[in-house]
């Protein structure tokens, strides 16, 4: 029997707290989700530090990928079946990049890409591509299927319509870590009416369209989007942790190019220090080894590397002021030189971070966005781009929100009332 | 502290004026192929190479009244402009950015047309494919551009020309 078409005797069900279950029927499906790299996900958060900032954000990457396949199953299954635009024979390619857009997260992705200039998408196409459990199962669906996989993830396939469903200003990934990320955190943004918005998705060459109908469903994901950007994502705290985080990454790395004697050495870290990391070496690392190093590096005979490690554990986090770069950037060399004088690195300890987001972007000709608007399918059968019809998401379409933060360890300063005056002004 | 700010001002310092955000956007992709270390990361869009976090710096460096933007109509279109103001000139100097051989590799990649630009670039984005594998999908994701076989080779002459000179960079 074709492998892509092979049917479990019976369904498998996943009790999920967002989609209530996630049905699998494909063996393919079942096959991967067994695979020791997709298992791995079990091991990375979703959120990486915000757990520290809302307690309950604990879940992992494994949960939302599952969670984007569900959605993605529920549209090709239920909406997107029998439509002449549909092309059937799209759909495990579909589930399949669906459940594996993720594969290659790392533990914080966002501070090891930052430090060791890697690139989590990269990672997962090599494991698709490479010589792993995961590839072993799709080659059997076919021998280029695995890289067609690849290709969707990496949006370079050819039929956008299937790209548009797992990348897209609206699509299955965002649908489900706004609302997963709501539940885990515990906040009251963050939840729209995914249903609605999937009856009323429709097939076209390019994109799936939304039937007008369905306008007012859009409008509140994209404005449970732009709050759960700002309220959550972005929060202050959450990103102290990352300061931190993103800290420690670069003070170990330095030691090591320093030559530095570690006491407890950091094996798994190597292959990353040197820039020189193998797909193996990166899958063997996780949140529980990262963790256990930050754990054993709080008895190093570096200052430096043992008060990071000591702070990121005991959740003894930096604080930060408002900060304007083009207003302040000069108060920034002069508090840089105080902390020099206080004996306190600012290359460690005095960090400017920054966070941005544009809640929808509408397309504007001869410009460079790239990001595929929103269209609605008019009842003449036009489609109409979303802003144009919501006065809602006019609102805020095309406007990006920045903030610039500046972190400082406000324990080492307490007593420098040069430092803290400066800091007040 | 503001380094990768400082960077993106230093390359349109070097290149003197940059006329539209395509070809910025090029320029920085391609310079970064060439291990200049630009920290913004690139993404396949549904038109080639692109990075967002490039998008944002750029305009908050304008926002700053680091960067001049003139938005100019063109046709059926807008055109940017980008150059260096006094205050972007005043940053770098407290923001020193040591990138030696940038300079040659900018002029020249800002002296090429857009066309050729998004070619190079799209040929670089798909360099772990072997090289009749990369012609192929570059018509397949670009095929209204219908590049022809003379711009193909050109292309690849090209990037080995920037390699060449980029070779020795401490970078």
């Amino acid at each position: 029997m074709d492998y892509s078409a092979e049917k479990l005797n019976e369904e498998k069900v996943f009790k999920d707290p967002v989609h209530r279950y996630i049905h699998v029927r494909d063996r393919v499906i079942w096959d991967l989700i067994g695979t020791k790299e997709f298992q791995r996900l079990r091991r990375i958060k979703q959120l990486g530090t915000t757990f520290l900032t809302f307690h309950g954000a604990e879940h992992s990457r494994f949960n939302h990928s599952l969670g984007v396949y569900e959605i993605v199953r529920r549209i090709v299954d239920t909406v997107f079946v029998g439509r002449s635009e549909w092309d059937q024979e799209e759909r495990m390619l579909s589930l399949c990049a669906a459940l594996l857009h993720d594969l290659g997260h790392g533990p914080y992705s966002h501070s090891f890409e930052k430090v060791f200039d890697l690139d989590h998408e990269d990672f997962t196409k090599a494991i698709i591509l490479g010589k792993t459990e995961v590839n072993q199962v799709l080659s059997r669906v076919a021998p280029n299927f695995p890289k067609k996989v690849a290709e969707v993830i990496d949006k370079t396939y050819e039929s956008k319509l299937v790209v548009s469903l797992i990348s897209s200003q609206i699509d299955a990934d965002r649908m489900d870590y706004l609302q997963r990320d709501a539940y885990y955190t515990g906040v009251s943004y963050g939840h729209f009416d995914m249903e609605r918005i999937l009856r009323v998705m429709r097939p076209r060459e390019d994109q799936v369209v939304f039937k007008q109908s369905g306008m007012h469903a859009v409008e509140d994901y994209i404005m449970s989007r732009y709050q759960m950007y700002w309220q959550v994502y972005f929060h202050p705290v959450t990103r102290s942790a990352e300061v931190i985080l993103t800290k420690i990454l670069h003070r170990a790395k330095h030691l090591h190019e320093q030559g530095y004697s570690f006491k407890h050495m950091p094996l798994h870290f190597y292959s990353f220090f040197k820039e020189d990391v193998t797909l193996e070496d990166y899958l063997k690392l996780d949140e529980g080894v990262v963790l256990y190093y930050f754990q054993m590096w709080q008895e190093e005979d570096d200052r430096t590397l043992r008060d990071l490690c000591t702070r990121f554990i005991n959740r003894n986090l930096f604080k930060y002021v408002e900060f304007d770069p083009a207003k302040e950037y000069k108060k920034l060399a002069k508090l840089s030189s105080l902390f020099e004088k206080a004996g306190i690195d600012p290359e460690y300890y005095l960090v400017v971070d920054s966070s941005s987001d544009l809640p929808y972007d509408f397309y504007r000709p001869g410009e460079e966005e790239e990001r595929l608007p929103i269209h609605l399918l008019m009842k003449n059968g036009e489609l109409r781009e979303l802003s144009r019809e919501s006065d809602i998401v006019d609102a805020i379409s095309g406007k990006r929100r920045t903030d610039h933060k500046l972190y400082y360890p406000a324990d080492l300063i307490k007593e420098n009332e040069e430092i803290l005056k400066l800091l007040e002004s | 502290m503001l380094k990768d700010h400082a960077k993106i001002i230093h390359a349109i310092a070097l290149s003197g004026e940059v006329i539209g955000r395509k070809k910025l956007q090029k320029m920085i992709y391609i310079a970064k192929k060439m291990n200049f270390p630009f920290q913004e990361r690139f993404q396949f869009h549904f038109y080639g190479p692109y990075s967002e976090e490039l998008t944002l710096r750029v305009e908050e460096l304008c926002n700053m009244g680091f960067l001049n933007e003139v938005k100019e109509k063109k046709g059926g279109y807008y055109q940017y402009r980008y150059t260096l103001t006094e205050a972007g000139e005043e940053f770098l100097g407290i923001n020193n950015v040591d990138m030696p051989l940038l300079a040659d590799c900018l002029v020249d990649i800002n002296n090429q047309n857009a066309r050729f630009l998004e070619l190079v670039s799209t040929v670089l984005y798909f360099d772990n494919l072997p090289k009749d594998e990369v012609k192929e999908k570059v018509q397949t994701v670009k095929k209204s551009q219908k590049f022809t076989d003379e711009e193909f080779e050109n292309a690849y002459q090209y990037i080995e020309m920037l390699k060449e000179r980029t070779q020795t960079s401490p970078c």
